[in-house]
């Protein structure tokens, strides 16, 4: 089985438009892991049902009992996260602040300190109307640990794909070069970096390919939005050529992703002539690559 | 005032408002603007100069003496974060898991861990007139930008404290990184487009707002895409609409070639004109 993730640097460069029309071509042949836990969308397109849902706990944070401590103030000088302060003659945690890294709960020579495991959000498996499996997830807000969910979600999809012996996980990653983007990436085969045409769009695809390329996963690239600036579409262009990325093809600005998506649908639902011919080629080219 | 510019998707617009209204702000006033995107920061495409400053930003990560280890093993059964594992006779560091909290290098009853500045980014700072611009930096390959969005927060802190107005774009999502951001400031602005999409990831946001208890309204960026659910999601649930951007495929052009906006759009300037003056209304 190979895992297949959809990545961008940038947000808002048609990442999970493209991943919901993929999922439309490859169909009985993926399981769909949604790994931008963070900011979850392709469920709009989607659109699962029969979804199981677990809790998901990931991490600590500590708890300090009132009765048992006796201010001595160790736990408050060795935080280095400010995450405890004094309380009505005692001391309590801000749990906003509190990493879960526990080291008062070693150092407090009352046992007054215990570590209370995290409900960080909750991951789901669901059917979709083009017949493949999708695993899903939401962070909850202001929640560590999105690093672990994604983990988990990719664990999830690969043990669905197993049992339903499918040979592809298709997965959609979050913006940016952080935890949840290195999660998604680690055990990837190979990963489609959507950018767009712009300098912002440049600038993010080639942090993001520095990271990837630390993983040495082979990638190939879509250009989104290539008709903006010509100019910055050519420096795209080279850019691959000289870093041997696979250049899969350019999309022009289409205002087909927003109508598509204020319907719920995928670029191809909403215009098959147009985009099924491009995303069946898109498709029979990840898999000969890979 | 501190006020930041953040939402729950990417790619709506946070960093083409944020640069856009320092940018007018400091037409007339003080004004700093931080890009907090410390992953993908942009701001630096759109506010150049050659003068700028580096801060080089650094973190303390436990360094292995393997001199002084007698293998025990217990810092491996402490780290929370798998950052430390025993590799035959040897323990190794995995700085990128590393949150910095020191239980390991100050519990080791060896004192085989000592901690080590490593690092972890940069924070760039540029002059323009009455603009001062940072943006910060993560190295690519590490995992957490709260520390670096928090250092560069403790800088302006320390330097630009006198600043009339403090912008701030934030990590998009609502996770840490984002919250880390928007925790410090005075008022949010939340930027989002009229789909789906937009919506839901706007109701993130929202939520994580209000659950810190700040003042917020939203600017909805290219209206005319999509439908107006967001128009009837915001009355529905009580949110200023601050102002609304136009959908024009000029200024998608004008931002990709790094262009400032508000000169040259009139519906750009004028919802500028509406945010500043209610933050004007505030301050």
């Amino acid at each position: 089985m190979k895992e297949i993730v959809i990545i961008s640097g940038k947000g808002g460069t048609g990442k999970s438009s493209i991943c919901a029309a993929l999922a439309y071509v490859a169909k009985e042949e993926v399981v769909v892991a949604d790994c931008d836990v963070d900011a979850a969308d392709l469920h709009l397109i989607l659109n699962p049902k029969n979804s199981e849902v677990q809790d998901f706990y990931s991490g600590v944070i500590a708890e300090i009992d009132p009765k048992k401590c006796i201010a001595c103030g160790l736990c408050q000088q060795i935080c280095r996260f400010d995450a405890i302060e004094p309380f009505k003659k005692a001391y309590r945690v801000i749990d906003m602040e509190c990493e879960g890294c526990g080291y008062c709960y070693y150092i407090c020579p009352e046992d007054a300190i215990t570590l209370v495991e995290q409900n960080v959000g909750k991951f789901l498996v669901s059917d979709t109307r083009y017949g493949c499996t999708l695993v899903h997830a939401h962070l909850k807000i202001g929640a560590d640990n999105s690093g672990k969910l994604v983990a988990k979600v990719k664990s999830e999809a690969k043990a669905r794909a197993n049992a339903e012996h499918k040979a592809y996980i298709l997965a959609d990653g979050s913006p940016g070069i952080g935890c949840p983007v290195i999660a998604s990436l680690s055990g990837a085969d190979y990963v489609i970096l959507v950018t767009e045409s712009s300098k912002s769009g440049l600038s993010d695809l080639k942090r993001v390919q520095e990271l990837v390329s630390k993983f040495q996963i082979p990638s190939a690239c879509i250009v989104n939005k290539a008709d903006i600036n010509p100019g910055v579409t050519s420096d795209i262009h080279k850019y691959l050529t000289k870093n041997k990325i696979h250049h899969m093809g350019d999309i022009p600005y289409a205002e087909d992703f927003h109508k598509a998506i204020a319907m719920g649908r995928c670029l191809i639902e909403e215009n098959k002539e147009r985009w099924l011919p491009i995303f069946t080629d898109y498709w029979q080219d990840i898999k000969e690559k890979i | 005032m501190r006020v930041a510019i953040a939402s729950g998707k990417g790619g709506t617009g946070k960093t083409f408002l944020a640069v856009n209204l320092a940018l007018k702000a400091a037409e007339t006033q003080t004004t700093l603007l931080m890009d907090l995107d410390v992953e993908e920061p942009n701001g630096g495409i759109f506010i150049q100069g050659d003068d700028a400053e580096i801060h080089k930003v650094t973190r303390a990560i436990p360094s292995w003496d393997p001199g002084a280890c007698n293998l025990c093993g217990k810092c491996i059964s402490w780290c929370k974060f798998n950052a430390l594992i025993k590799l035959g006779e040897m323990i190794l560091v995995m700085p990128p898991l590393c949150h910095s909290c020191y239980a390991c290098s100050e519990l080791c009853p060896m004192q085989a861990l000592p901690m080590e500045q490593q690092s972890l980014g940069e924070i760039r700072h540029l002059k323009l007139g009455k603009l001062d611009f940072t943006e910060s930096k993560l190295d690519v390959g590490l995992e957490q930008s709260s520390p670096l969005i928090e250092r560069t927060l403790e800088l302006a802190d320390e330097l630009f404290a006198d600043k009339e107005l403090q912008i701030l774009d934030s990590p998009p999502g609502t996770a840490c990184a984002m919250v880390s951001a928007v925790k410090t400031v005075d008022y949010v602005i939340l930027i989002s487009e009229p789909t789906p999409f937009g919506i839901f990831d706007l109701n993130l946001a929202v939520e994580t707002v209000r659950q810190l208890g700040l003042p917020f309204s939203v600017v909805i960026n290219r209206d005319g895409i999509g439908n107006n659910d967001i128009y009837d999601y915001l009355e529905k649930e009580g949110i200023p609409l601050l102002a609304k951007i136009p959908n024009q495929r000029k200024i998608a052009e004008m931002y990709s070639r790094g262009e400032i906006i508000y000169q040259q759009v009139p519906e750009v300037d004028e919802a500028l004109e509406q945010i500043l003056s209610k933050l004007r209304s505030l301050s």
